[in-house]
């Protein structure tokens, strides 16, 4: 096969502080996981794209560890019409809501190398201090 | 051969667990699946030697097929491995029949085995490189659990399902494990108790989750014509259905729709029948929102509804529609793939064989099975000699 392995070339991307996605040049359908064929209409003409990063959190899940803080795990339909899962950051994770608007960066640290988190737009979930 | 042909032209005519709950460190999966195997093929009045289709699923054995003829001694003509998770065996029953009618095979054995249980803290646990790079775990979901409990956090939001409901669900199949001697949980279980339960990754406690036991079970089919021989009440397959959309629980469409809408479409097609005729459901309830969402799309309600549906015990002991009368994967038993015994307990409750638990008169059940999350669906239509 000619062109990018499509995990490295993801995770290379998102190495380097982006949000990829591919676009089916055929039907432009925008995919996710990264693949060699489009699974909307067939085709193999698959571009690298970049997502914004701007999403809604679609659902949503706090795990609560013996031994470590709540976190959320999410469903983020990204405006470019891909799904993604993830974690909401900088709020308490029973602070996220389905429907919230998102917005995504890259986490340098992440448990298994750097990967993609959302963080809350502004006016979303941050509750007043009491 | 149209699938209208395959209405009643098979049919169950053995079924049977092996040990259930915990069968110790010493046990290994393939001996639970073999007992369960000699059991329901003496129920038959078959024996091993009259096998020649062999339709098995293991978990973490990816020539399970090969394994279990070995061990059997059974040389099939025809074998079918297909592993679509706790839906297999369902699907197994399916491309069953489809092999009976074509001559392919005679005699069908499907079969499982499991020592979940037993496996944790022994380290025996199969572990592989991964089959494809994963875009999930770097955000470490509890899988499966998070995967339904995201489908029911959608739920929840998007009709007003609450926790109290799925509560009712857990419940329902409590009081039905405790009609079944062999349910491995039959403690008193109240809604109170479930919502008081450990949040383990919300919406769903401890008490929403299925249980981790051992076990095995097996199921042995033939053509009608044979089955009318032998000893037991022949349990006919009307219809089935199978579906599936993603694996990936962050790539099925709408987590509020299941592909079990197509897969029952098709399997109620084909018995000529719909979910106003079924007497009662045998699904695979893993987590309680699985009952919730097949309810709605095995058409018993309408979608959003399930919630509602499920209160004030309709689906338990004494309610309109009896719902996994064994107690299910969340009180009677679940060894990681629990399809193959809602086709276990639908045979029985159609034979009346089914002890405190039996309901009167039934004459047609749906057994649905699940596998990966909320990803493959089967369904099956099965009936007795009344249904024909
Ligand atoms: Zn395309």
């Amino acid at each position: 096969m000619t062109g990018p392995a499509p995990h490295r070339e993801y995770t290379d991307r998102v190495a380097a502080g982006t949000v990829p996605c591919q676009t089916c040049d055929g039907c432009l359908s925008a995919v996710f996981p990264p693949r060699v064929i489009c699974p909307s209409c067939g085709g193999a003409d698959l571009r690298w794209s970049e997502s914004a990063g701007l999403g809604t959190v679609y659902s949503a899940s706090v795990l609560s560890p013996r031994d470590a803080d709540p976190y959320s795990v999410v469903l983020v339909d990204l405006d470019e019409r891909f799904r993604m899962m993830s974690t909401v950051v900088d709020i308490p994770a029973r602070d996220v809501r389905i429907g919230m608007r998102v917005r995504a960066r890259v986490e340098r640290d992440g448990p298994s190398g750097p990967r993609i988190v959302f963080t809350a737009e502004e006016g979303e979930g941050r509750h007043e201090p009491a | 051969m149209s699938p209208r042909d395959l209405r009643g032209a098979t049919a169950i005519v053995g079924v049977a667990e092996s040990d259930l709950g915990e069968v110790g460190p010493d046990r290994y999966a393939i001996e639970l699946a073999a007992q369960a195997a000699g059991a329901a093929l003496a129920e038959a009045g078959l024996t091993t030697r009259d096998v020649d289709g062999l339709f098995c699923a293991i978990a973490g054995r990816g020539m399970a097929p090969l394994d279990v003829a070995e061990y059997l001694g059974i040389r099939p003509r025809y074998t079918d491995g297909t592993m679509v998770g706790g839906s297999s065996f369902v699907s197994h029953l399916h491309h069953a029949a489809l092999a009976i009618t074509s001559g392919a095979c005679d005699v069908a054995l499907i079969v499982y085995g499991s020592t979940a249980r037993s496996d944790s803290g022994r380290g025996r646990l199969a572990t592989g490189p991964p089959e494809l790079p994963s875009y999930e775990a770097a955000y470490r979901p509890r899988m499966p659990i998070t995967g339904y409990a995201l489908a029911a956090a959608r739920h929840m939001h998007q009709f007003g399902t609450t926790r109290t409901q799925l509560a009712e669900v857990a419940v329902a199949a409590r009081r039905w494990a405790r009609l079944n001697p062999k349910a491995f949980a039959r403690d008193p279980l109240t809604v109170e108790d479930v919502l008081a339960a450990r949040m383990v990754s919300s919406p769903l406690t401890s008490l929403d989750c299925c249980l981790v036991t051992d076990g095995g079970g097996a199921v042995v089919v033939t053509s009608a014509a044979r089955a009318a021989d032998l000893p037991r009440p022949p349990v006919y397959l009307l219809g089935a259905g199978e579906a599936h959309w993603h694996r990936a629980i962050s790539q099925m469409p709408d987590l509020t729709v299941t592909a079990a809408t197509e897969s029952s479409a098709r399997a109620y097609a084909m018995a000529g029948v719909g979910p106003e005729d079924v007497d009662m459901v045998q699904l695979y309830d893993a987590f309680t929102i699985n009952t919730i969402l097949f309810l709605e799309d095995l058409g018993f309600c309408a979608k959003g509804e399930g919630g509602d549906f499920v209160s004030g015990g309709r689906i338990a002991p004494g309610g309109d529609l009896p719902v996994n009368t064994n107690g299910g994967g969340l009180s009677y038993c679940h060894p990681g793939m629990y399809g193959i015994f809602p086709l276990i307990e639908a045979t029985r409750q159609i034979r009346g064989e089914a002890g405190m638990r039996q309901q009167p008169g039934v004459t047609i059940a749906v057994a649905h099975g699940n596998g990966g999350q909320l990803s493959s669906q089967v369904t099956a239509v099965l009936g007795g000699r009344d249904s024909l």
